[in-house]
């Protein structure tokens, strides 16, 4: 198993506030003993106009999307929905407190922008083909689009610095005590 | 400045401090069971990573649907059960030794004042009983308390409950916790611990003081913690009789364990129960609850007694007060759960299983059964249950069927009526 994350790749827009745990994984999948098999079901009950689920999430690496992203249940099965699909980073305006946790325990960035450059970034790329490519040691995000591409500088405190390099919380935790 | 007694625990584990916001403790025992655990176990072996922190320390049970009752719950049931296997965990109860987590591993003298725990479960926080920090935790801190013994948290805030006046004949230490989650509403304590403290909880023993601290997590509390007494010394000391010369000795050992006076708290709140009636909650929030008098006589479907909160032998005690030589009503299904099988025993061995199978209860094996929809009792759409359990929300005993919260005489006395009635212990009870 792989513990490392690939942070970047190509972008999945999610226009709204409040996205929540039940709509990027929705309850009756916890039974499951696998985190495979939550893949086919990401965002099976998402609430947004015009979401096209399989075509738009293949080939995603990475999620912009608005405030308080996360919310609802703390299931950790969130994150491994989103996991198991590839996407292993998630910019956003807020995050809910215990989903942006379990993010970085799982080795994931979960990355806070201010709502100005959010909306910049809907604005500019949210129509158009959109690549990310996170430079960690320099914390920037280098956004491109056909010939457009811009720098967008984010700040990672240190110990959530170190989960996401060791990969994760487990990772983290055998390798310090 | 003085500490709260979470604050004195913390500081007695804590092995690092990786940023300004985290503790990492050492934890003196990870409790496991079927329906979390086997998620955790697949991804530590994933990892390369199947081992164990210490055996001893690790404490598992197959509890939520047992018997397994189809070949999902089976898969859980076998990848926990070769997992104690492989790594030589001798606490581990299968079929016939098996009971309820939150019941059981108290029962066994898993649980000391001081003690850090984990699991993955919600109501972990009913070892805060004992005087200990007990929180449930998502699969991968659990991962990590199996892997490495330790686990990750925020420096907890706590509120102090104290529980003043006394309790009315008839009413229980599950009326005085829906009481409180009623006050503090289901976030009121979020991310934070609860002392309940007071001469009310000095006077319970400790099946209620479990039921107390059970439902701690219902107001959103990390954990409920009651101070280590004499009565807890009672309960444990066939346990630890070998580590303290007389008991006298243990109680002074467990008052480290109590928070000092000048203690810092988010809140104190005094909480008078001298005129508390039996509550139950109506809707689908565990804060919703009303007096037993004011739901107009509800009719029900099911009356179920059991799980983590209710289903220990002071429970099936009250019950059996109330059904003794009565008949539950014909159009209801009554269901008893003891939660281990030692209180299962007791329950025979005091003719309290006889009272219920004359009043036209079926009496389950020890297990989670219907508390969470899963097995033993699950509700069809639009159907009503009164329950001893601890959560009432929508679909969780059944889709579309509805869950009342109350205490075992409640319960019993809504058993014989078929509708929710106050039970003939409770002094006040006009019918
Ligand atoms: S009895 Fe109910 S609340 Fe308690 S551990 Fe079992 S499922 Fe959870």
């Amino acid at each position: 198993m792989d513990t490392h994350k690939n942070f970047s790749g190509k972008v999945l827009f999610l226009d709204r506030d409040d996205i929540n745990t039940d709509e990027i994984i929705a309850a009756k999948y916890l039974t499951e003993i696998t985190r495979d098999a939550l893949g086919p079901h990401l965002f099976e009950d998402l609430n947004l106009e015009v979401f096209r689920r399989q075509v738009d999430i293949a080939g995603k690496s990475a999620i912009i999307t608005r405030s308080n992203f996360g919310c609802g249940s703390s299931r950790e099965h969130a994150p491994w929905a989103l996991e198991v699909n590839g996407i292993h980073l998630v910019i956003a305006e807020s995050f809910a407190r215990i989903f942006r946790q379990n993010m970085f325990n799982c080795g994931m960035l979960a990355v806070e922008l201010p709502a100005a450059s959010i909306d910049t970034l809907f604005k500019s790329y949210a129509r158009q083909e959109t690549t990310v490519t996170t430079d960690l040691k320099k914390q920037v995000f280098i956004i491109t689009a056909g010939d457009q591409t811009e720098n967008i500088p984010f700040s990672l405190p240190d110990f959530e610095r170190k989960l996401v390099e060791t990969g994760g919380w487990v990772e983290y935790a055998d390798s310090h005590y | 400045m003085g500490k709260t007694v979470a604050e004195k625990i913390f500081d007695s584990h804590q092995i690092d401090n990786p940023s300004d916001d985290v503790h990492v403790l050492k934890l003196d025992a990870v409790f496991c069971h079927e329906i979390t655990t086997p998620m955790a176990i697949t991804d530590l072996v994933a990892r390369g990573k199947d081992r164990v922190f210490d055996p001893e320390k690790i404490k598992a049970v197959i509890d939520h649907v047992t018997p397994a009752k189809d070949s999902k719950t089976a898969t859980q049931g076998k990848i926990i059960r070769e997992w104690a296997r492989r790594h030589r965990i001798r606490d581990f109860f299968d079929i016939g030794r098996n009971g309820i987590c939150h019941a059981l591993f108290p029962e066994q003298g898993f649980v000391r004042p001081g003690y850090t725990i984990i699991m993955g479960d919600s109501h972990t926080c009913t070892h805060g009983a004992f005087g200990a920090f007990a929180a449930g935790v998502g699969t991968t801190d659990l991962e990590v308390g199996i892997l490495k013994g330790i686990c990750a948290f925020h420096y907890p805030k706590t509120i102090k409950i104290e529980i003043t006046g006394s309790l009315p004949a008839g009413v229980f230490a599950k009326d005085v916790i829906l009481s409180i989650i009623g006050r503090l509403g289901v976030n009121g304590a979020s991310h934070r611990v609860i002392e309940f403290s007071g001469p009310v909880v000095a006077g319970m023993s400790m099946d209620s003081r479990m039921t107390l601290c059970n439902m701690a997590v219902e107001a959103g509390a990390t954990c409920g913690i009651c101070y280590p007494d004499q009565t807890t010394v009672t309960y444990l000391w066939p346990f630890i009789e070998k580590e303290y010369p007389d008991e006298p000795a243990a109680l002074e050992a467990f008052k480290a364990f109590w928070p000092d006076e000048d203690a810092a708290y988010a809140e104190i709140i005094e909480h008078d129960i001298s005129s508390l009636e039996p509550l139950v909650t109506d809707g689908f929030k565990p804060d919703n609850v009303k007096p037993v008098k004011e739901m107009g006589a509800t009719a029900i479907d099911q009356i179920y007694i059991g799980s983590c909160t209710n289903g220990r032998i002071e429970d099936l005690r009250i019950a059996a007060r109330v059904l003794n030589g009565q008949k539950i009503d014909n159009n209801v299904r009554g269901i008893v759960s003891p939660a281990t099988p030692k209180i299962f025993r007791q329950a025979l061995d005091e003719g309290i299983m006889g009272i219920f199978m004359d009043a036209g209860f079926c009496v389950t094996n020890p297990t989670c059964g219907a508390c969470l929809g899963m097995s033993s009792g699950v509700l069809a759409e639009g159907e009503v249950c009164a329950a001893t359990t601890n959560r009432n929300f929508s679909g969780r005993m059944g889709k579309g069927g509805k869950i009342h919260l109350m205490s075992p005489a409640t319960a019993a006395a809504s058993a014989i009526a078929g509708r929710i009635v106050n039970s003939p212990l409770f002094s006040g009870s006009g019918k």
